[in-house]
């Protein structure tokens, strides 16, 4: 099966304007991208950044779906999309530090190591 | 003293007998021990000025032709707005007889007791409940209603029973004075349901209801026999009839002058007082059944006396004995004659008692007459007194004994004569006439003639001093004179003496408040004593005359043979030789027939044993019951608190905490400190959610 | 001061106990005599209230007669339920207010030698003379319900604290007994409350007088089996504080080990109040039920046996005061024979009889306490000779004995001879065996007596003194009550008969 048809079939055609199905799949891989990256690394900071892509996932639906339902129930696509946005910021700013206690305590940021929590 | 008493009326002569003793009671009671010789002369001034009110009354009612001279009324018991039973006086002439003999009788044993307790550690509460005995005989003679007088009827009980346990130290006498008290009180009950059967029926105790109401009854009806027996079987408690005649000897644990008082002359007299008023209720059956037992208990009383040796008990049968002659007399219609012997005996028989206690006080309280002898010459006063007295009870002619005797035989002889049958009745008044004779005479000759058996005893006797000689020659020369007097053999001839004749209006009055002239025996045609077949009367009172002088002569000789000791201290016969001849019959009479030990098997026994029963049912069953509740409920509780321990506490509680824990150590595992399964849980919890809702849902 | 004379009685002992909480538990004599002073206060006001009762007043409408509307009283208490504080009196419970209060007021005297937690003692006394005021004079059921349990709960205590040996028991038995009383006069409460609320009249549902006059479960002319029911749940109630055959065995034990002042107050009003609660509640709410004939003979034969019963167990005892504790259930049997034959003479007789065991009984306790006060024993067979020593004591214990012998002119002869007057003309077998009673009372009386006061003195009873003043004051007015009483017994009839004239009316 050859990408073009996957895309046809999947409802986009190439040559139409952007549609909501070409948002929605940028933020599914996104998305996945975000989780592969929360599962696969070790590294805390990778995880932070997977967290952050799958946020922006979130906050690109939001906004699609926004978008192409015509703006229906006033703002509320947008002000999630900046609630989510400044959550992901004081997260990052929160998670940041957690890192560096993390660093200070097993003096690495590999999460593997900080298994204190078991039960 | 004189115009005073004249001056008073009838109620205010009544309220001043009555009163009188009763507030010399009430200030003895508490304070004998403060006033001087615990204040016998208050008892005595008290009893004297009762005498001299009852003296009057009498005196009026002899002169006054009207039969009730008061009769007066008041609610006592209120029962509702209109209802209410009475109380009140009545004195008519059988009142006025009985005050004057409790009064006079009461007053002699008060003076009495002065010296012959003089010593004694309780003199002032003997006072006290001698005054309460006399109050309560004098408001049994005053009551004009049945409720009174049942309530005076129990408190000469009480205090018959105070003072026979007068000396309570000893064992005897406070057993005497339970079963006086008990025994008269099983012939209370009687009496107290003949008092319910009367009220029921007629809604009234006054005796003028009663009678009223016996009168207009239609025809015999049964309640009138259940009240009459009922009436009657108090009488047999209080005057000692057979079968309730056993507390009387025992009685004779009392003092002295209170067996001359209580024991002889007033109290056990109350039950003839009592057949003689409710004389007009009793129907033919239940008179004859009066007469019979009378009769029986006269002869029977006699027998057991002739063989006793306590002065005391000899006495007491022989009052059985007499009161068996009054109740006999009742039976066959002898209103007259009854009433008469009542008072004569009551002046001889204290006579003789009070005589009784003077040698026994020379004696230095020895009450057997076998360890008394030739004591005539020692205390000759007593012993003359005694002598007199017991020609009296013998009916020694010319004794007021004799004429009252004579007039019970007459009566009962003409109740035989006019063919009724029953000559039982007749029978038994002559027998015990013989029997009265031998007896007292076997008592006299022993006591006072032959040899002195115990020389100590015998050299210190002397008279007493004149507080209790002069109570016995008032009593002897009533003994001998109070018939009427002057009567020295009438040539067999029934004059009637001035006493019977204040009798007579009695007995005519007691049909006066009967409301109706038909005499009692009306209902009762064989009785002899109010027909008026006058010249069997006559026949009668000659045969009874010539029948018992002789049984009383015969009775002297015999006694005089046994037991009359000459100067070598020989008699004639041997009573002992008799006693060895017929020795299950001696036996019999010595232990008075066995009653005692009789009735000691039949209810003191059978009673104890069925309290004992009621009182262990009461601990093991019912309690046992209760407490074996109580066990259940404790075993309940205990499987209730087991299952609490077990079930709920182990099983649920802690069973559940444990297998929460359990739970927990497993699902700790779980939690692996790794962030990244936490990762993968969190997907595949999203993932399962989604699952869920997307395609289960 | 009429409308609050008897709120005053019932609450005055409470304000006794204020004042006795705010004593220092060390002054014996002050918190006695604060006692004693209230009792003495709520006695006067009671004779106050003797004085302006007024017998021959008319019925108001209550058909229980002779009530004193001047001190008639109903203010609302719980208003949602109907609740009403209600009293009243009328002959009956006259009487009995009365006779509560001479005997507690009497009590305390016998009372003064206790030394164990005296503060205590005193403060549960008082309670207990609101309680049984409370319950003689309260009309409204439910306020009845609340002062019979009041009573109730310092008794407990009264027993099983100052109590004997075995007090535990004894408290345990008494407060097992009642309260299982208390339960089936409760469900009666209750089931009177719905059958009022069915019917509309909520505004009634716990007032005694209307009840009586309105009787909701009357089905006239038949008799249900509902009513039956509700019939002796009352009396089982109310029989065991009589207490009545079987329901009696508490009665000893509680007895024996009370402390003599309680055991006289149990004698002679608790009692009472078994035999007010059947005169006051019982009959009057069911009388279809109770003028049943065989309801009558079954009461009348419970009586019977209560008699002969009590008399046989007293015989049988060794225990001077159990014995007494035994009298008591043979002489509260003439007081259910008088009301069982439901006659003017019976109802007279039982309410007199009352009062008089009230007095005589509570005079037999105060006796037994006298002499285990000096001899710390009761064996009736190691006692003998005391009237020697004691002669005083002696003479007060006379009055006592011939009393509850009922002896005529003394108080226990009255109610006696009213009873038996009654129950004649009901059934004479019954009075036949109901006479034998009067034997076996003479037989155990005399019998204890002699083994007690007479016979030779014993060395071992030379250091017994005469009866101390304080027991004197406790003895010698309930000694004189019972002779006057028994001499002028229309002080108390008149006050009782239109009551009891009015009771009998009920069930004509």
């Amino acid at each position: 099966m050859n990408f073009e048809r996957m895309i046809t079939e999947l409802g986009f055609t190439t040559t139409a304007p952007v549609g909501l199905h070409s948002y929605l799949v940028v933020a599914a891989i996104l998305f996945s991208m975000g989780l592969a990256s929360c599962l696969l690394r070790k590294n805390a900071i990778g995880i932070l950044i997977g967290i952050e892509l799958m946020l922006n996932a979130a906050v690109l639906n939001f906004m699609a779906f926004w978008r192409f339902s015509g703006g229906v129930g006033g703002g509320a696509g947008p002000m999630a999309a900046i609630v989510l946005m400044v959550m992901a910021a004081g997260e990052a700013a929160i998670a940041l530090a957690i890192f560096l206690n993390l660093f200070y305590n097993f003096t690495s940021v590999d999460v593997e190591q900080a298994s204190n929590l078991e039960g | 003293m004189l115009p005073l008493l004249e001056s008073m009326t009838v109620l205010q002569l009544a309220i001043t007998i009555f009163a009188s003793p009763l507030i010399a009671f009430a200030i003895l009671s508490l304070s004998h021990h403060k006033v001087p010789r615990h204040g016998d002369w208050l008892a005595i001034t008290a009893l004297f000025v009762s005498f001299i009110c009852s003296a009057e009354i009498f005196l009026r009612s002899f002169a006054s032709d009207n039969p009730v001279m008061l009769n007066l009324s008041y609610s006592w018991l209120p029962l509702s707005a209109k209802h209410s039973l009475s109380g009140g006086i009545l004195i008519d002439h059988l009142t006025a007889i009985m005050l004057v003999v409790v009064t006079l009788v009461s007053f002699l044993a008060h003076l009495f007791s002065v010296g012959y307790l003089h010593d004694d550690i309780r003199y002032g509460r003997y006072y006290c409940s001698l005054l309460l005995f006399t109050t309560s005989m004098l408001g049994l003679v005053l009551a004009n209603n049945l409720l009174y007088l049942f309530i005076s009827w129990e408190l000469v009980g009480l205090s018959s029973y105070l003072l026979i346990g007068h000396w309570y130290e000893k064992k005897s006498a406070s057993n005497a004075a339970i079963k006086a008290f008990i025994t008269t009180r099983v012939g209370d009950v009687g009496m107290f349901l003949g008092l319910l059967v009367l009220y029921d029926q007629i809604g009234s105790l006054q005796y003028a209801d009663v009678f009223a109401a016996v009168h207009f009854s239609a025809d015999l009806a049964t309640w009138q026999t259940v009240a009459g027996l009922g009436l009657f079987f108090g009488a047999m408690g209080k005057s000692a009839q057979f079968p309730l005649h056993v507390w009387l000897p025992d009685a004779m644990e009392a003092p002295t002058p209170v067996s001359a008082l209580i024991h002889a002359a007033t109290m056990v007299a109350a039950g003839v007082y009592l057949c003689a008023r409710m004389l007009p209720i009793f129907d033919a059956q239940t008179l004859l059944v009066i007469a019979y037992i009378g009769a029986f208990t006269a002869v029977f009383a006699a027998t057991i006396a002739i063989v006793q040796v306590d002065i005391k008990k000899v006495l007491a049968y022989s009052t059985v004995s007499q009161l068996g002659y009054m109740i006999m007399a009742l039976g066959v219609g002898g209103y007259t004659s009854s009433i008469f012997h009542l008072t004569t005996h009551a002046f001889f028989k204290a006579g003789l008692f009070l005589s009784a206690g003077a040698v026994i006080y020379a004696a230095h309280h020895e009450q057997s007459i076998l360890k008394f002898g030739g004591l005539y010459k020692k205390i000759p006063i007593t012993a003359t007194c005694y002598l007199l007295c017991t020609l009296a009870l013998i009916g020694f002619p010319g004794f007021s004994g004799f004429w009252s005797k004579d007039a019970i035989i007459a009566d009962v002889l003409h109740y035989n004569l006019v063919g009724s049958g029953h000559y039982f009745l007749g029978f038994a008044a002559l027998v015990t006439v013989f029997l009265t004779a031998f007896y007292m005479c076997r008592q006299y000759f022993l006591t006072f003639f032959g040899q002195p058996k115990d020389e100590h005893l015998h050299s210190h006797a002397k008279d007493p001093n004149w507080t209790m000689t002069l109570p016995l020659i008032i009593l002897s020369v009533l003994a001998v004179f109070f018939a009427g007097g002057g009567h020295w053999f009438p040539e067999y001839a029934p004059k009637k003496s001035g006493f019977e004749q204040v009798l007579q209006m009695t007995a005519s009055e007691a049909n006066t408040l009967e409301l109706s002239h038909t005499p009692t025996a009306g209902k009762h045609q064989n009785s002899a004593a109010h027909s008026s077949e006058h010249g069997q009367i006559i026949d009668a009172h000659k045969l009874a005359m010539m029948l018992s002088t002789g049984l009383a002569f015969l009775g002297i000789l015999v006694a005089y043979l046994f037991y009359y000791q000459n100067s070598k201290g020989q008699t004639r016969f041997s009573a002992q030789k008799v006693a060895e001849r017929f020795p299950f019959l001696y036996r019999l009479l010595v232990n008075k027939y066995y009653l005692d030990e009789l009735y000691h098997f039949l209810f003191v026994r059978s009673l104890h044993a069925c309290a004992q029963e009621c009182q262990e049912f009461d601990r093991k069953v019912i309690d046992g019951f209760v407490n074996l509740w109580a066990k259940l409920t404790m075993m309940a509780t205990a499987l209730v608190e087991a299952c609490d321990r077990i079930v709920v506490d182990y099983y649920l509680v802690l069973g559940l905490a444990r297998s929460v824990t359990r739970a927990g150590n497993r699902a700790s595992a779980l939690q692996t400190g790794k962030i990244k399964a936490y990762f993968v849980f969190s997907m595949c919890s999203v993932l399962a959610l989604i699952i869920v809702l997307f395609f289960i849902v | 001061m009429e409308k609050l004379l008897l709120s005053l009685i019932v609450f005055l002992p409470i304000f006794g106990v204020a004042i006795i909480l705010f004593l220092p538990a060390a002054r014996l004599q002050l918190i006695r005599a604060t006692a004693t002073i209230t009792c003495a206060l709520v006695l006067a006001l009671s004779v106050y209230l003797v004085y302006i009762f007024d017998p021959h007043a008319a019925n108001t409408g209550t058909a229980l007669g002779g009530f004193n509307k001047a001190t008639l009283i109903e203010l609302p208490w719980i208003k949602s339920f109907h609740i009403y504080y209600r009293l009243g009196i009328d002959g009956l419970a006259v009487s009995l207010v009365f006779l509560t209060a001479l005997l507690s007021f009497l009590a305390c005297f016998i009372a003064f030698p206790i030394k164990l937690q005296v503060k205590a003692f005193f403060v549960l006394y008082l309670l207990l003379v609101t309680g049984m005021m409370g319950v003689f004079m309260s009309l409204d059921f439910f306020l009845f319900y609340v002062f019979w349990e009041v009573m109730l709960l310092p008794m407990y205590f009264l027993i099983g604290i100052w109590g004997g040996e075995r007090r535990a028991y004894a408290a345990i038995k008494f407060f097992i007994y009642t309260l299982l009383g208390s339960v089936l006069i409760l469900v009666v409460i209750l089931a009177y409350y719905f059958k009022m609320s069915a019917l509309g009249l909520n505004e009634y549902a716990f007032n005694i007088p209307e009840l009586i006059m309105r009787r909701p479960f009357d089905e006239h002319p038949t008799v249900g089996w509902l009513q039956i029911v509700l019939f002796f749940c009352l009396f089982i109630g109310f029989a065991i504080k009589i207490p009545v055959f079987p329901f009696h065995t508490w009665l000893p034990d509680a007895h024996v080990e009370a402390p003599t002042a309680i055991s006289v107050i149990l004698a002679g009003v608790l009692l009472k109040m078994g035999g007010y609660g059947i005169l006051r509640i019982n009959y009057p709410l069911l009388p279809e039920v109770a003028s049943l004939s065989w309801v009558m003979y079954f009461m009348a034969l419970l009586g019977v046996i209560n008699i002969i019963y009590g008399a046989f167990c007293a015989l049988g005892q060794t225990d001077f005061k159990r014995l007494v504790a035994y009298s008591s259930v043979s002489h509260m049997g003439y007081a259910l024979l008088g009301i069982a034959v439901l006659s003017n003479e019976g109802v007279n007789g039982a309410v007199f009889q009352m009062f008089a065991h009230g007095i005589s009984s509570a005079m037999m306790f105060m006796i037994v306490g006298v002499l285990y006060e000096r001899a710390h024993h009761r064996d009736l067979n190691r006692f003998g000779g005391i009237a020697r020593q004691m002669p005083n004591y002696f003479a007060l214990a006379v009055v006592a004995f011939f009393s509850s012998l009922g002896l005529p002119a003394l108080i226990g002869f009255i109610g006696e001879i009213l009873v038996f007057l009654g129950v004649y003309r009901y059934s004479a077998e019954l009075t036949g065996i109901a006479l034998i009673g009067l034997l076996l009372t003479a037989s155990y009386i005399l019998l204890t007596m002699q083994r007690v006061y007479l016979g030779d003195p014993k060395e071992a009873h030379n250091s017994y003194r005469d009866c101390t003043v304080w027991e004197y004051c406790a003895l010698v007015p309930l000694a004189l009550s019972s002779i006057v009483f028994g001499c002028f017994p229309g002080l108390l009839l008149d006050l009782v008969k239109n009551s009891s004239a009015a009771f009998v009316k009920l069930f004509s």
